[in-house]
């Protein structure tokens, strides 16, 4: 055997413990991590739409958006839904326990192009979760940005995530924040509907003066990009976020390649634009 | 260097580490490690696995777990000097060089590559040879001795400083002036080995036909035919895509290792995320993927596609879908007939 330790191990991941955890609605947990090394956390950053590796020894390693923003460093949160084997075992995880990360990988949403310009941000159910990064880190640097507008829908009140959070930004006088639910109960007191019904809403923008980002299930995306593109807002400043399966994070593995791109170097945030070109994409 | 002092010369080789070539194996020929020079076979004919196996293992473990966390594992790595391998293999490497070693550097890949010698070795084109249409029949870098088989003797082309150190221990085998006649047989043998191919197909033109042929019928066509066995995958030289999983030992809960393994974008579980989403569902996608890899998209980013034109795919596919099939009914815009 010959050594190899002059090369860092990108396949090796960091201990990281979790620091505190809640259930946002059913299934899906709230996660705030640290890294152990203390170096390490401190000088973690990353880009608003970037992701983790995180691996729970024994059963894997999957992909996850981060959902805390670079502005507030030292801790890294995560929105997980519990839907396959290693969301499970993250679950059965308490608070002080250890789990294993990497990264972070991928380009993030292209903040260089937002500033000083309008941002329409749309969410739609879990897209939630990456989202809440960029909105953090604009409100964070709220100065560097235009008008900010805030849309997020979800089936029904109970799918709606940090509900709390998201009620107390909407009463902020810096940000426009639009809600919306498919089926409401007796309690909801916001706009019922599918999301691109709140574009209703919006004000006159300067479409060549807009950056979009939408973020949501795969059907979603047709529909509210129709919207950005009846604002006229020109295809490479809508910007989107796209889920695959990766097994490395860094392109080596194959799985989330499209065409010669590959989901987790090249993307996971890609223009519109990008998607007339990359057919597959969306 | 003449005939006779060829196999004395390979094995003196084994001082520069462990000696690999394509055996016998059960019938089949294989690239492994040789117990004795003799198991050697030198032939125009491919291994069925081909070298990729030596760089990017079908299975390995890359790092064992335990309460501490995740330890690298290098065991995988050790000096080998790989004899015989045929030029379209060394373009082989040189393709997965460009996915491995770009940063970042895959530090299993590159560890077996630094620690490995190749020896390349000339061949005459089989049955489904491609590598004329692919432009991978003859090789300028990526060997550290090349022998080219002129009957009376071997050309031998030194690509490396360990390729002269190699022929410094044993310079009493070689001849290093080249004469007019030896290059005029080098010629002769070139132009009589390009016109022993017997098939070839349209590679320089598939980037841009395969562009204007994304929605064709002829990927439904294949995908119907297409069983999903994944053969293609494992023959072929240039794919490199793989899974990863954990694996508990059989006495503990907490200790275990992770292991990579050759994985195929024709299994259906390929683009498969967590909730049940398919990404690439139907198998008309995934071939139109796999030989966009081959024909068109690694191009973009690497200067060329994927295939080295060994012809793997024309004698494994069971159901004869393979670049030559899938080329001709591109350019023809004919599915073929049954």
């Amino acid at each position: 055997m010959i050594v190899n330790e002059q090369i860092d191990n990108p396949f090796k991941p960091k201990a990281a413990r979790i620091v505190r955890h809640y259930d946002l609605i059913k299934d899906h947990r709230f996660f705030q991590i640290r890294h152990i090394d203390m170096k390490k956390a401190m000088s973690f950053t990353y880009n608003p739409g970037q992701f983790i590796m995180v691996s729970i020894p024994g059963v894997g390693e999957a992909p996850f958006s981060i959902s805390s923003t670079p502005s507030r460093p030292g801790i890294l949160e995560l929105g997980i839904r519990k839907v396959g084997k290693l969301t499970e075992a993250l679950f059965k995880k308490k608070d002080n326990d250890v789990i294993y990360i990497r990264g972070p990988y991928g380009n993030g949403f292209k903040l260089d192009q937002m500033v000083n310009k309008d941002l329409i941000i749309v969410a739609g159910g879990l897209g939630v979760i990456p989202l809440r990064s960029i909105l953090y880190y604009v409100l964070d640097n709220r100065d560097q940005f235009n008008r900010v507008f805030f849309l997020y829908g979800t089936r029904s009140p109970q799918d709606f995530l940090f509900k709390t959070e998201f009620f107390q930004i909407k009463k902020r006088d810096d940000i426009e924040c639009m809600y919306s639910v498919d089926r409401p109960d007796k309690d909801w007191t916001e706009n019922v509907g599918v999301v691109t019904k709140l574009f209703k809403e919006l004000p006159k923008i300067d479409p060549k003066e807009t950056n979009a980002v939408v973020v949501g299930p795969p059907v979603m995306y047709k529909f509210v990009i129709d919207e950005f593109l009846k604002l006229k807002i020109p295809k490479n400043q809508i910007q989107l976020s796209l889920e695959r399966r990766m097994k490395c994070g860094i392109g080596k593995c194959g799985h989330c390649a499209i065409e010669h791109l590959y989901t987790c170097m090249d993307g996971p945030v890609f223009t519109y634009w990008d998607t007339l070109h990359f057919r597959e994409l969306i | 260097m003449q005939p006779k002092f060829l196999e004395v010369f390979l094995e003196s080789l084994d001082k520069f580490g462990q000696l690999y070539g394509p055996k016998q194996k059960n019938g089949v020929l294989s690239y492994d490690r040789l117990e004795s020079i003799s198991e050697l076979v030198i032939t125009d004919e491919h291994p069925m696995i081909p070298i990729k196996k030596l760089f990017h293992p079908m299975q390995f473990t890359m790092m064992h777990f335990n309460e501490r966390g995740f330890e690298p594992d290098y065991s995988v790595i050790e000096k080998r000097v790989i004899l015989g391998v045929h030029p379209c293999e060394i373009h082989s490497l040189l393709r997965l060089d460009d996915v491995f070693l770009r940063n970042p550097v895959d530090p299993y890949y590159s560890g077996l590559r630094k620690n490995s010698a190749i020896i390349g070795f000339s061949c005459l084109p089989t049955e489904n040879s491609l590598c004329f249409s692919t432009d991978t029949d003859i090789v300028e870098e990526g060997f550290d001795l090349f022998f080219v088989n002129l009957g009376e003797f071997y050309l031998v082309w030194v690509g490396s400083s360990l390729g002269y150190d190699m022929i410094y221990q044993r310079e009493e085998f070689f001849d290093e002036d080249v004469t007019h006649e030896d290059i005029q047989m080098y010629i002769d043998w070139r132009q009589k080995r390009n016109k022993m191919f017997k098939k070839s197909f349209e590679f320089d033109s598939m980037p841009d036909i395969m562009e204007l042929s994304h929605d064709s019928e002829v990927w439904d066509y294949f995908g119907d035919k297409c069983l999903s066995c994944g053969q293609c995958s494992m023959v072929c030289p240039t794919c490199n895509c793989y899974n990863v999983t954990d694996v508990f030992d059989v006495t503990n809960e907490t200790v275990g290792r992770r292991d990579r393994v050759w994985d195929s974008c024709m299994f259906v579980d390929y683009s498969l995320v967590a909730g049940g989403h398919n990404f690439r569902a139907s198998r008309a996608d995934r071939l139109r993927l796999w030989y966009g890899h081959k024909l068109k998209t690694f191009g973009v980013d690497y200067g060329r596609p994927g295939c080295i034109g060994c012809g793997r795919c024309v004698d494994s596919c069971p159901v004869d879908i393979n670049v030559l099939t899938i080329s001709e009914a591109l350019t023809t815009k004919e599915v073929p007939k049954q």
